[in-house]
Order: C-alpha cells, then structure tokens, then sequence
C-alpha cells in the first residue's frame, strides 16, 4: 500500500476513539443532570467534580486526535 | 473552493524586532492580539477597581464576580494553601477567556488555536507543581505516585500508571484547549464558506438557501461562545488540581 494512503487511513482510524470520549462525556453529563434533578440542592456543589470528570474522559479522545495529528503533520 | 477554513490561523509578521543567532524575532498578529487581550483585561480591572465603593456599580461588581468565582474554584479544589497560586490562577485564567473570547469576533485572531501557546501555559503549570511540590514536601511529592491501600502485588503496575499519567498531564491540559478552539473555529468557517458556494452553484435560490448555513453559522457562534468559557473555565480547574497535587500530595 503507498505510505502516504496508509498514513491519511490511520489518522482516519484514529479518530474513531474520539467516540468513545463522546460516549464517555455524555454519560458523565447525563448522570450528572439526572442526579442534580433527583436532589438540585446538592448540585452545586459537585459541579467542580462534573468538569474535572468531563477533563479525564475527554482526555482519551483527545490522544486519539494527538495520534491522527501526528500522523497528518508530524510523521 | 470559495474560502479556506484553515486560513484564519496563518500568523503573519507584523514586523521585525531583531534577530537572536539566526532566528527572526518578529511581532505577529498573535502578539498583537495577545497584546490587545492584556490591554483589555488590565483596563477593565483596573478601571473597574479604581473607584472601590462600597456598594459596587456594574463594572466593579463584574471585577469582584470573576476574582470570587476564581477564588471559590481555588478554595473548593485546592484548599486555603492553594490561595497563595491566586494570581497565577487568576492570570491564566482571565487571559485564556479574554482570549478566547476575542477570537470569536470575525477576522479577529483566536491566539489559543496554536498549541505552542497552550503547551506553554501547560508546561509552565506542570513545572510549577514539580519544582514547588519538591521545594515543599522533598522527596514525600513522590508519595503522590503511590496511592495508599493497594495491595503489594499490584502497586509496581498502580505505579507505573500514575507515573506515565502524571507526564502526560500537559499533553492533555494543552491539547483540550487547542484542539477544542481549532475545531470549532474550523466548523464556524467551514458553515461561512457554504453560503458563498451556495450563491455561486444556485443563484438566486442560492442566495435564499444561504439563509440555513447562516442560521448555523449563529447557532455555531452561541456554542463556541459557552465552549470559549467552558474551556478556560476546565483549564483553570485543572490547574487548581494539578497545584493541589503539589500542595496535598499522597491523595
């Protein structure tokens, strides 16, 4: 296969982890929502824990988009 | 191809400061709009201050508001100690918004779509928690690396995980804000360009279509605007945690 063919399709490949930080960052926000409208007073106060779950789960999408970054610009 | 979305990242030398070995120190549209941003955050806070009533008027209550709301995420992540980061905190914090939100407005330059200035502000987080966490607790910060209450056969691998996740905290702390302002200006400009394509290939119904790439080009702008928020607001938590790992460290 030409390298460069293989390179475009990996990056392409990459990129499919970033769903799985989709999938990831919307169950963190939904049951973030669900349990802020089981107790709203309580909500609050665990909005820095909901960003700082967002942060991590994001991060795994966001090495997938490092590795088809790489494979575009870099290597 | 009407309009190159990649285009309003070019940075282009405004002129030439002077050369260090043989590397051209040049002031770009990137310094001028990092310029623009503190010129703007240094006026309105001091501006806003200037007058200290007690009972605050519009613009001193926005300047209370923004140093409490970083305050309250210090003091809620980071504890009473983590206040003495306050104004890196603050610093990073105003800028990276200022900024952000700057970029939204057209032909305006986003400063934070270049990773080198987002790996800088990381890499300058990253080292300050090592240096201070080694400055304050010697060689006890590297208890950070081994959680308590796990079983022996298991801590060389919780080990070796903690390790490779704490270096790759500024490939992630950088690569979030990057990443998520590239896109979305990506989206915004890809959206734009579809109206002149449309008015091109169609004419006069062109013209009349335009109108639902435009409604989406709003749409877009109101999310990015929270996204420009939100990620300054995720970058200043997580250099909150990272500095209470330098203050508290073994969890």
């Amino acid at each position: 296969m030409d390298p460069v063919a293989a390179k475009y399709i990996g990056a392409g490949i990459a990129c499919i982890g970033m769903g799985g930080a989709g999938v990831g960052v919307g169950a963190i926000f939904g049951h973030y929502l669900a349990a802020a409208l089981r107790n709203p007073s309580a909500a609050q106060g665990q909005f820095g824990n909901l960003i700082f779950g967002f942060a991590v789960t994001e991060a795994m999408g966001i090495f997938s988009l490092l590795i088809a970054l790489l494979l575009l610009f870099a290597l | 191809m009407a309009a190159d979305p990649i285009h309003q990242f070019q940075i282009t030398k405004l002129f030439t400061i002077g050369h260090i070995g043989g590397q051209e120190i040049a002031f770009t549209n990137s310094s001028l709009f990092m310029l623009i941003a503190v010129g703007i955050i240094a006026a309105l806070l001091v501006g806003m201050t200037s007058s200290r009533s007690l009972v605050p008027g519009r613009l001193q209550s926005l300047a209370e508001l923004s140093y409490e709301f970083v305050a309250d995420t210090i003091r809620s992540t980071a504890g009473k100690e983590g206040m003495r980061f306050f104004p890196l905190v603050f610093s990073i914090f105003m800028f990276i918004l200022m900024v952000n939100m700057i970029g939204l407005i057209p032909y305006a330059f986003t400063v934070t779509s270049h990773i080198i200035i987002t790996v800088s502000f990381a890499l300058l987080v990253f080292l300050t928690v090592v240096v201070y966490g080694f400055w304050k607790n010697g060689l006890k910060f590297l208890k950070l690396f081994v959680p308590g209450g796990v079983p022996i056969y298991i801590l060389p691998l919780v080990v070796f995980i903690e390790v490779f996740s704490f270096f790759l905290r500024p490939v992630s702390h950088s690569v979030r804000l990057f990443a998520n302002m590239l896109a979305g200006h990506i989206a915004l400009k890809v959206f734009a360009g579809f109206i002149p394509l449309l008015a091109a290939g169609l004419g006069v119904i062109g013209w009349v279509g335009g109108v639902l790439p435009l409604g989406m080009v709003i749409a877009l702008t109101a999310l990015e605007l929270l996204v420009a928020f939100l990620q300054a607001y995720v970058f200043t938590i997580l250099t909150c945690i990272y500095l209470n790992d330098a203050l508290h460290p073994g969890h």
